[in-house]
């Protein structure tokens, strides 16, 4: 009796195991950040394009998305939650926006026009209830003409702004779009004993990030501060190009590199974002592969034309562009370094086609610097202002030494002074002939080129001499202002590419940087990561992406 | 002693108001833009000043420090810029992560400390005093952030017997006593206990040594107290010293340390304090250091009464 009964206990559990099929392995991507704490979760990140890359993109769309499937050409936008957009051509300060239909967030609520609206004034109006004055900071000056928005009708947003800009369309890719209903509902669950409403509203933006809800592919589930941040696939994605396969993505902060690199050689994450050089090695002999391409980014000197300086003679500023031997510094930084032509490069829309070719020609560098009056007994003095470190900087110490050394061929006596990095990043704002450059005649602050205004027209232009913005080197005249606003009035794409190109043609030739390399961005994952698309650009799209397990 | 404990207790209020005040003031004078966390290099003055102003810090000196104090007294240390969390929830949260760590850096480097200290004193200068203050001098002059490192490589990396990074599977906020947890714990309790350690085992060494050269100890054993009771008195006379040291040691740990915290990704004070200072995040950093300030000062207090207690000698008026 008793063997009967072993025998059918065994024979329905085997039938049990077999209905319920093969055991359900959940796929998970585990990715270890340089930021040293999660990103904000709320729909503005902070942590700069980091924030973007991991709980912005993932989590919420915006008007306009970048096109990120590209590891060849430059990323352009293309829709996201419009389907287009047009000027006015009656007012240029208005724009159109038609939205994408049957779009809903992940609380269920339908995405619409006053969604847009709402996520406008959340970081404009500071009348509006929901205004959250953290998430300002991130967004405002990624906009800086947007002033607001009008709901016309379900599907359809009018946004104004201050002056005519063909900017906004690729700016609106920083906005992201959270759930008004969702945040109006943990409004409504804040604790009955806050009773004002500045208060109940902070309180409902913290428990936003606890449990964030935008339109994107993945969805929050886990928040632990400084500790790890957890998403979920959203199985109902409007785009079914970029639904996830991935089940769940981890997201872990490890601001040292070493750290890093230990947690993926130990296998406890499959993903790291910059990897230090001299681990590379040691990373792709265990089967890790490393992804780079050339981002929209400028690791350069920015040349001060305040009186006295010698960058104010042209033919000093083309010498030092021929002076520095950017393939042997490539070398230096293990090959993960990009030479550049200008802030932009050949083949991206702005190129233009520039008279001066930046390029290693110490023989032409000496005699333009012998034609300006130097020479090695008589070099011109120059200093330098830079960092010890920073995001974006690179390795700013050993590069910048390598520069003073290369310019040393071409008369170039080059002084650095290197301050802490929150230091340099501040006096980036106060100019050359402020009290904080100590004399300076350039300033290394590496910069991203993803917009024109951050790429071109915020150091060219006499409109934002300091401490407006960042034309540190107070460089600027009639003929560029010129050029920037015609780059703002074409508002035909083509158009508008065409006048910034000629606006890059002109800073290259006038040359008021030295380009001296482009990041690459390195980042090195598991060989169980595949789909993997790093673009021409400071983001990547987890979504498409795929893991063993 | 009741009247002792209540004198100390008194004094130390106006410690407490003046640390207040140090917190404030030595986070304020330090250079560097208070919203630098949250406003980008391209941000206008006009958004500039509209931030300071949202934030409070247009305001004077003086007034920025009532406010944050009336606050503070009531257990509300505002909300980080960085973060837009209550700094309260992330000091404490931190402090959790802290003492789990550092109570078993403790356990660790006291008993060791202890255990080596003792051995070295009692058979002073033979080969296991050598060996025991050679260990203890390891331990004090070794680097902890490259020993943290060289672990990881060791045990995470090539062994791969231990994880690297983090406080468990699913982060801090689901920690057990189990072994899937404490897997994560000790690589960076076992870095962060060797210099206690080193210092501990140096200074119960000396004491041991001194108190077996005193006539008291000459007189237990002549009066035929058996090695057993004569280590008593030994005891007994070096614990009111090596306490002091002890506390002050386990003072240091409990500040959490930002080198090994920021090496294994273990979110203690340490990890904590170290963002809060990159971030410019200024009620973190004020909330954060006023709280590790006011362990620094319960500490000595408790240390003060527990030395009293064990020698009365040390109870005056």
């Amino acid at each position: 009796m008793r063997t009967i009964l072993y025998r059918s206990s065994a024979i329905a559990l085997t039938a049990a195991v077999l209905a319920a099929g093969p055991v359900w392995a959940e796929k998970t991507l585990t990715i270890g950040m340089t930021a040293a704490d999660i990103p904000r979760t709320s729909g503005q990140p902070d942590q700069g394009f980091e924030g973007n890359r991991f709980t912005g993109i993932p989590m919420y769309d915006a008007l306009t998305h970048w096109d990120l499937s590209s590891e060849t050409e430059a990323s352009g936008i293309v829709p996201g939650l419009a389907t287009a957009w047009e000027v006015n051509p009656d007012d240029t300060t208005k724009w159109t926006f038609t939205l994408r239909e049957g779009v809903t967030f992940h609380d269920g609520s339908p995405f619409n026009a006053e969604a847009v609206v709402w996520n406008v004034q959340k970081v404009l109006d500071e009348t509006a209830l929901h205004f959250a004055p953290d998430q300002v900071g991130a967004t405002k000056s990624r906009m800086p003409t947007l002033a607001s928005a009008r709901a016309i009708d379900d599907l359809t947003v009018e946004l104004t702004t201050t002056q005519p800009d063909s900017f906004l369309p690729l700016n609106m890719t920083m906005l992201f779009m959270a759930s008004p209903t969702h945040w109006q509902a943990l409004y409504d669950a804040v604790d009955a004993a806050i009773t004002d409403p500045k208060e109940r509203a902070a309180a409902a933006w913290t428990a936003f990030t606890f449990d964030p809800s935008g339109t994107g592919p993945f969805e929050g589930d886990l928040f632990v501060p400084r500790e790890r941040f957890e998403m979920v696939k959203n199985e109902a994605y409007w785009d079914p190009a970029r639904t996830p396969t991935i089940d769940r993505v981890v997201l872990v902060p490890l601001p040292d590199s070493n750290a890093r690199t230990a947690a993926l050689l130990s296998g406890q994450v499959d993903w790291i974002e910059a990897p230090a050089p001299d681990a590379i090695p040691r990373i792709q002999s265990e089967g890790n592969v490393i992804y780079s391409n050339p981002q929209p980014h400028v690791w350069p000197w920015q040349l001060s034309f305040h009186e006295g300086s010698p960058w104010l003679d042209k033919r000093v500023r083309h010498a030092a562009n021929l002076c520095v031997n950017r393939e042997e510094l490539q070398v230096l930084l293990g090959g993960y370094m990009g030479i550049p032509k200008g802030s932009v490069e050949p083949g991206h829309p702005w190129w233009g086609n520039p008279s001066f070719d930046i390029r290693y020609d110490p023989d032409t560098a000496r005699a333009l610097m012998s034609e300006a009056g130097f020479s090695a007994d008589n070099p011109v003095q120059v200093k330098v202002q830079t960092s010890a470190s920073g995001s974006g900087q690179m390795q700013p110490v050993t590069m910048n030494e390598y520069v003073q050394q290369s310019l040393a061929d071409c008369f170039f006596d080059v002084e650095l002074d290197v301050l802490e990095w929150n230091t340099v990043f501040t006096n980036w704002r106060k100019g050359a002939a402020d009290e904080s450059a100590r004399g300076a005649h350039a300033i290394n602050v590496s910069f991203a080129t993803m917009d024109p205004f951050f790429a071109m027209v915020r150091f060219v232009s006499t409109e934002t001499f300091p401490p407006v913005s960042n034309n540190w080197g107070l460089f600027g005249n009639d003929e560029f202002d010129a050029l920037i606003a015609d780059a703002r009035t074409s508002f035909a794409d083509a158009d508008r590419d065409a006048a910034l190109a000629r606006l890059h043609t002109r800073i290259v030739e006038e040359a008021p940087f030295v380009w001296i390399a482009h990041d690459v961005g390195p980042r090195a994952m598991s060989p169980k990561v595949g789909n993997v698309t790093q673009p021409k650009n400071w983001f990547i799209d987890i979504a498409p992406m795929t893991i063993e397990e | 002693m009741i009247s002792f404990i209540l004198r100390r207790v008194v004094y130390t209020v106006p410690i407490m108001l003046g640390v207040s005040l140090v917190c404030f003031a030595l986070v304020h004078i330090s250079p560097g833009d208070p919203l630098v966390s949250i406003l980008p290099p391209d941000a206008s003055v006009e958004l500039q000043e509209q931030m300071m102003a949202i934030y409070g810090f247009d305001r004077s000196y003086p007034e920025q420090f009532l406010r944050w104090l009336g606050r503070a007294v009531q257990g509300d240390l505002g909300n980080s810029i960085a973060t837009g969390r209550p700094v309260a929830t992330e000091v404490f949260n931190a402090v959790g992560n802290t003492l789990i760590l550092a109570v078993t850096a403790t356990i660790i480097g006291f008993t060791l400390g202890g255990l080596f200290g003792f051995v070295a004193g009692y058979f002073r200068d033979s080969w296991i005093d050598k060996l025991a203050t050679a260990i203890s001098v390891i331990g004090v002059s070794v680097p902890h952030y490259w020993l943290g490192m060289v672990m990881v490589i060791i045990f995470s990396v090539e062994l791969r017997w231990l994880p690297a990074t983090g406080a468990g599977p699913g982060g801090s906020s689901q920690w057990v006593w189990d072994w899937e947890h404490m897997q994560y714990l000790i690589l960076p309790a076992i870095t962060m206990s060797v210099i206690p350690m080193g210092i501990v085992a140096r200074t119960v060494r000396a004491l041991v040594a001194d108190i077996l050269q005193q006539e008291f100890v000459s007189g237990l054993r002549a009066k035929g107290l058996l090695d057993r009771g004569v280590l008593a008195h030994v005891i007994k006379n070096a614990a009111p010293t090596a306490l002091a040291v002890m506390g002050l040691q386990l003072g240091y740990l409990l500040g959490g340390s930002i080198l090994i915290e920021t090496v294994f990704s273990w979110p203690g004070t340490g990890f904590l304090l170290g963002q809060a200072i990159f971030q410019r995040d200024l009620p973190l950093l004020q909330g954060t250091i006023l709280v590790l300030a006011m362990f620094f000062v319960i500490l000595n207090l408790l240390v003060d009464v527990a030395q009293t207690a064990l020698d009365p000698r040390l109870q005056r008026g």
